[in-house]
Formats: structure tokens, C-alpha cells, sequence
């Protein structure tokens, strides 16, 4: 459980100004002063620099947000939960096979307005994150959020989910139970559910281990969260070839929460404190809050047929591509 | 001209034709080769009933990733398809259905915005025509190149999926050697039958994945089709001569009993059930 005042000390270092970037101003203003005193044109050379700065500086904030989205002292859901939501009661188990603590699920009251609440939950200690699987689920935390869904939309409550996994665990049970399957069902299931749905991702949206829980009304998320195909790490890999690269893999994917925003794949981005959600929990939480009970407010008055139609072609219409003629 | 090849899991050498009678397996023991949407056209379908729809979709480059439009062109020329699957409507012993063939050759069968599109083209169309809809998946999963939008791809096919079920219309896939990720993730495994070829390889996580989580060995036969029979995932595990058949018969036994021609095949109904108010 979440330990008070565990949010006092204070924050590690936010990452300071980007090292390459600095060595390349520093290089330019030399140069400048260079071509000055000497009367030489350095034109070329010049904007040669500033686009290595440019992109130095891209791929820098990129992997500065991927670092604060997995920094150890991140809040993770039941941080915010417990800060949101009044007598918030946790139900477990899938009612197949076994309960998941990778997520977490439960009932509450947002301003007296009574929610259900799916979320991904990583682990603060070695020990919890044993329990926890570091917040990567098995198919059982799929099928619990999914009967937890099907719960609220048979009593009419909205539901709230909380992003922050780094995937769906990619192990020999998850696979045996049908990981794939349980994702899948998630799906389609929470495309269809007559009652509204708002995802905020909180940290990591790992891919399809985030999307199974990220099917909504409206999606959000905070300012230093990512949401990702794909890990850097595994892009780089993949892609570069090269496992070290993943900064350049971070910022190709264009996984931060300003990116989605311009993909329009996020419906807003909540900002987080100067140095980070971890360095105060209290004023996220509320920020959060804010958002979630002006946007229930009113998804709550619509007719959930409505509702339904309107997510499945917002869905729907997602993608890029070019229509030739025929000929 | 015949080449001959050694099969890759016996070593018995055949040539090309006589493999290709075979349908794409190997005569000695029955290996499966990986088989492309032209070839599965010519066994599946009635001959000449395949018209392709959404031919002329490309993809674009959605998150200006450096390399991706040569990656495509390439893909095109190894593959000579313009994207990793082919939609089109067909008979099957004269039932008409709607069918997507995806290819492994194309990037992986990996999908992306085309892919999606194509696909939730297919399941939304088979709704609007009360067509049957059958899907032969392969892929590698979702398309990197294409960031955050191939990810979406999974939500969009899988809400395509429901509207078919909410029109009561079948949805029938095979799974193919490989059908992983993101495809496995999404649509792969939300049919109303989900049937694979032998011995294919079907999961969320590739095998090597796995290993290197669990740091160990998988044991033999792990995510194959016959594993996946065996853990419930899977109705049936159906070689390739007897697909069209089988699927033909799958189609008249989702032709519903009840009902007075209430059902996805209304146009069909048999003569003696009338439909009187």
C-alpha cells in the first residue's frame, strides 16, 4: 500500500541541460567568434551545427520523458488512486484462474459519483515488484479488468482506467492462457461497453499490454508519460541494429505526449510539476482529478448508444494512408 | 527449367511442381511451406470469383521515419504486392464471402494503417453484405515503422470485429505460419472459428522473446497450432486440402435454424421457410 510522506524527500535530479547540446552551442559561439575576427564566411558550417543541435536536443527531451516515465520514484496508480478516489475497495480474480496484482481493480467515488477503477500496477519494492511482475499482467489481469468492465457497464458507472506497464508479460503461462487472446477480447469488448470510459496513462504505454486497458472515451496523458509500439530499446534493436541506441530510437518513435497530441491519438495532456509528476504527487492527483470529473460530468449525460457510436468511429478512422484510383 | 529444393524438414527433393500440386507441401512428409495470397486464391476460391476491393491503398509514413518509403517500395518489389494483405470478395462452393489473404513476404505481414484499414474494410463490408468473412492471417505483428498508429490498428480491427458480430454475420480465421504480436493481439483471435493450418506457429510473444525472459529453452512444439489446439485457443487444425471444404461447410452451419429467416443469410433463405408476417 501507499506509505504517507513517502513523497517528501526530495526529488532526484531532473536531468540538466543535455550534454551534446551544450558542447555544440558552446563549439558555435566559438565559431561565430572565429569568422568574425578573421572575416571568413562560415555560413555553411554554421547551419551544418544547428541542425546536429536541433536533433541533438529532439532525441535529448525524448529520452529525458522516457527516463522521468520510468524514474523509480514515479507515482504509479494506487499513489493517484487512493489521492482521487474516496473508500476506494480493491476486487480481485478473474473468476478463471487466478487474481493478477499487475492490475488493479476496484470500486470508488469520484466527488460521491461512484467509478470503477482498472489500472496497471508496477511495484515500489523488490518484494512488490515480485508480486507485481514489475506491472507487466498476465492474461488473468486482462480477463479481471474485462469482468470489472462488463460490472460497470451493468450498474451504470463509469470507468477510469490508469496506464503504466512496459508490456503484457511475455512469459511461458501467459502465452499457455492466451495472452493474445485476452488482449484481443479486451479490445473489442471495451470498444463496445455502454458506458463511458476515460484511460489516463500515468508512466509507460507499453504496447498491446497498455492498449488492453486503453480502449476509451477520451484518452489522456500525463505530461511525461510515453506510449509506444514499441520499447526504444526493442526499436532500436529491431531497427537501428543496435540495442545501445535507444535515445535515437525514442525519439523516431515519437512517443511523447506532445507527439500524440499532434497525432491526435491523445484528447489532452495533463502537465506535471517543473521537475516531474514524483516531485509532487498531491498537485498531479488533482490535476488529474480535475480533468476526470470535468469530463465524467458530462460523458455521463450522454445516451451511451451514442457514446458507443462516437468511440468506435473515432477508432475507425485512425490511420494514414493513400487511396489510388484504379487505373 | 524444375529446381529442385531440399525440404527443410526431411531433405526429400522435389521440384517446384510437384510441391506446388501439392499444394505448397512436401510430398515425402507433409511439411508445410509458407504459401502467398495468389497461391491460396487458386485452391480456395471458385475459380475467377475473386474481385478485389481497396486494391489501390498505400501506406504513407505517418511518423516521417527515415527509410520507410524505400523499405515499402521494397517490400513491393520482393513481395509484388502493394501492402501486406489483399481484400476481395469470392465464392467458396458458390457461397459468397468476403476474404482477406494476408502475406508474410510483404515487411512480415506487419501491420500497419494500410493493413488496419484493409482489414476493418473487409469485417465492415462482410456486415453491410451479410457476407461471411474470412480472414488467412500472417504476420510478425504490428508495424513499428508506422509508431503509435500500427498500435491503433489492434483497437480499430477489433472494434470492426464487433460491429460483425453485432450484425450476426460469421467471422471465420486461419491462422498461417506465423501469426504473432499484434495481429495475434487483435482480430486473429476474435473469430467466431478460429482454425489453423499444421504446425504453424500462432502467439503474442515470438519464441525468442520467451527465452530470453524465462532464460531458458522452450519446450518443443510450443505455440504451435497443436499446442494452441491443445490449451483451447483453437477450434481445429485443418490441412490445406481440406480448407475450402471445410470452410464451405462452416458457412452452411452458421446458416441459422431458428428464426424465420431472421439471420445474417436472409437473402437466402430456403424456399420453405417463409418469412409471413
Amino acid at each position: 500500500m501507499v506509505r504517507d510522506g513517502m513523497w517528501t524527500r526530495r526529488p532526484r535530479g531532473f536531468p540538466g541541460r543535455p550534454r551534446m547540446q551544450k558542447s555544440l552551442e558552446k563549439k558555435l559561439e566559438e565559431l561565430k567568434e572565429l569568422a568574425q575576427k578573421q572575416g571568413i564566411d562560415v555560413q555553411e558550417e554554421l547551419s551544418q551545427i544547428e541542425a546536429k543541435i536541433r536533433a541533438a536536443s529532439k532525441t535529448e527531451q525524448a529520452w529525458r520523458r522516457v527516463e522521468l516515465a520510468r524514474h523509480p520514484d514515479r507515482p504509479y496508480s494506487l499513489d493517484y488512486i487512493t489521492r482521487i478516489f474516496d473508500n476506494f475497495i480493491e476486487l480481485h480474480g478473474d473468476r478463471y484462474f487466478a487474481d493478477d496484482p499487475a492490475i488493479v481493480g476496484g470500486l470508488g467515488f469520484l466527488n460521491g459519483m461512484p467509478v470503477t477503477i482498472i489500472a496497471n500496477q508496477k511495484g515500489r519494492t523488490l518484494k512488490e515488484n515480485m508480486r507485481r511482475n514489475h506491472g507487466m499482467a498476465n492474461p488473468e489481469g486482462y480477463r479481471k479488468a474485462l469482468r470489472l468492465a462488463k460490472q460497470a457497464e451493468k450498474f451504470r458507472r463509469p470507468i477510469v482506467t490508469f496506464v503504466d506497464t512496459s508490456g503484457a508479460y511475455p512469459g511461458l503461462g501467459a502465452e499457455e492462457r492466451g495472452i493474445g487472446e485476452a488482449i484481443a477480447r479486451n479490445l473489442m469488448e471495451l470498444s463496445q461497453l455502454k458506458t463511458p470510459i476515460i484511460c489516463v496513462i500515468i508512466g509507460e504505454g507499453g504496447s498491446g499490454g497498455a492498449l488492453g486497458i486503453c480502449v476509451g472515451d477520451k484518452i489522456y496523458m500525463l505530461e511525461n508519460a510515453i506510449y509506444s509500439v514499441i520499447s526504444p530499446e526493442g526499436c532500436a534493436s529491431i531497427l537501428l541494429r543496435d540495442a545501445s541506441r535507444a535515445r535515437d530510437a525514442a525519439a523516431m518513435l515519437r512517443i511523447t505526449s506532445a507527439d500524440l497530441l499532434e497525432f491526435k491519438i491523445v484528447n489532452g495532456v495533463i502537465p506535471e510539476p517543473p521537475g516531474g509528476a514524483h516531485t509532487d504527487v498531491d498537485a498531479t492527483a488533482r490535476a488529474i482529478k480535475e480533468v476526470l470529473v470535468r469530463d465524467l460530468s458530462d460523458l455521463c449525460q450522454r445516451n451511451p448508444a451514442v457514446l458507443v457510436r462516437y468511440r468506435n468511429q473515432k477508432i475507425r478512422k485512425i490511420g494514414h494512408w493513400h487511396e489510388g484510383s484504379d487505373e | 527449367m524444375s529446381t529442385e529444393n531440399p525440404c527443410p524438414s526431411c531433405g526429400a527433393l522435389h521440384d517446384e511442381a510437384t510441391i506446388a500440386a501439392a499444394l505448397k507441401t512436401c510430398p515425402s512428409c507433409g511439411y508445410y511451406y509458407r504459401m502467398e495470397p495468389a497461391e491460396r486464391l487458386s485452391y480456395l476460391v471458385d475459380p475467377g470469383s475473386f474481385v478485389e476491393f481497396s486494391a489501390n491503398l498505400r501506406s504513407l509514413n505517418p511518423i516521417d521515419l527515415a527509410g520507410y518509403e524505400e523499405k515499402l517500395s521494397e517490400a513491393e518489389a520482393k513481395a509484388r504486392m502493394k501492402e501486406a494483405v489483399i481484400t476481395g470478395t469470392a465464392a467458396i462452393e458458390g457461397k459468397p464471402v468476403v476474404l482477406a489473404l494476408m502475406s508474410f513476404n510483404f515487411m512480415g505481414g506487419s501491420m500497419g494503417s494500410v493493413v488496419g484499414e484493409k482489414i476493418t474494410r473487409a469485417l465492415l463490408k462482410g456486415a453491410q453484405e451479410r457476407k461471411p468473412v474470412i480472414i488467412y492471417t500472417t504476420s510478425g505483428g504490428a508495424r513499428m515503422q508506422e509508431g503509435i498508429f500500427s498500435l491503433m490498428q489492434m483497437a480499430k480491427t477489433s472494434s470492426a470485429v464487433a460491429e460483425l458480430g453485432k450484425a450476426g454475420v460469421p467471422y471465420f480465421v486461419v491462422l498461417c505460419d506465423p501469426t504473432t504480436g499484434g495481429v495475434t493481439a487483435s482480430f486473429a483471435m476474435l473469430a467466431d472459428v478460429t482454425l489453423a493450418e499444421p504446425g504453424v506457429l500462432i502467439g503474442f510473444a515470438g519464441p525468442r522473446v520467451i527465452e530470453g525472459t524465462i532464460r531458458q529453452k522452450l519446450p518443443e512444439g510450443f505455440q504451435r497450432a497443436e499446442f494452441q489446439l491443445e490449451k483451447g485457443f483453437v477450434d481445429a487444425i485443418v490441412p490445406r486440402k481440406e480448407q475450402r471444404r471445410f470452410l464451405s461447410l462452416l458457412i452452411d452451419l452458421h446458416r441459422p435454424a431458428c428464426g424465420n429467416g431472421q439471420g445474417w443469410d436472409v437473402d437466402e433463405t430456403p424456399q420453405g421457410l417463409s418469412r409471413e408476417a
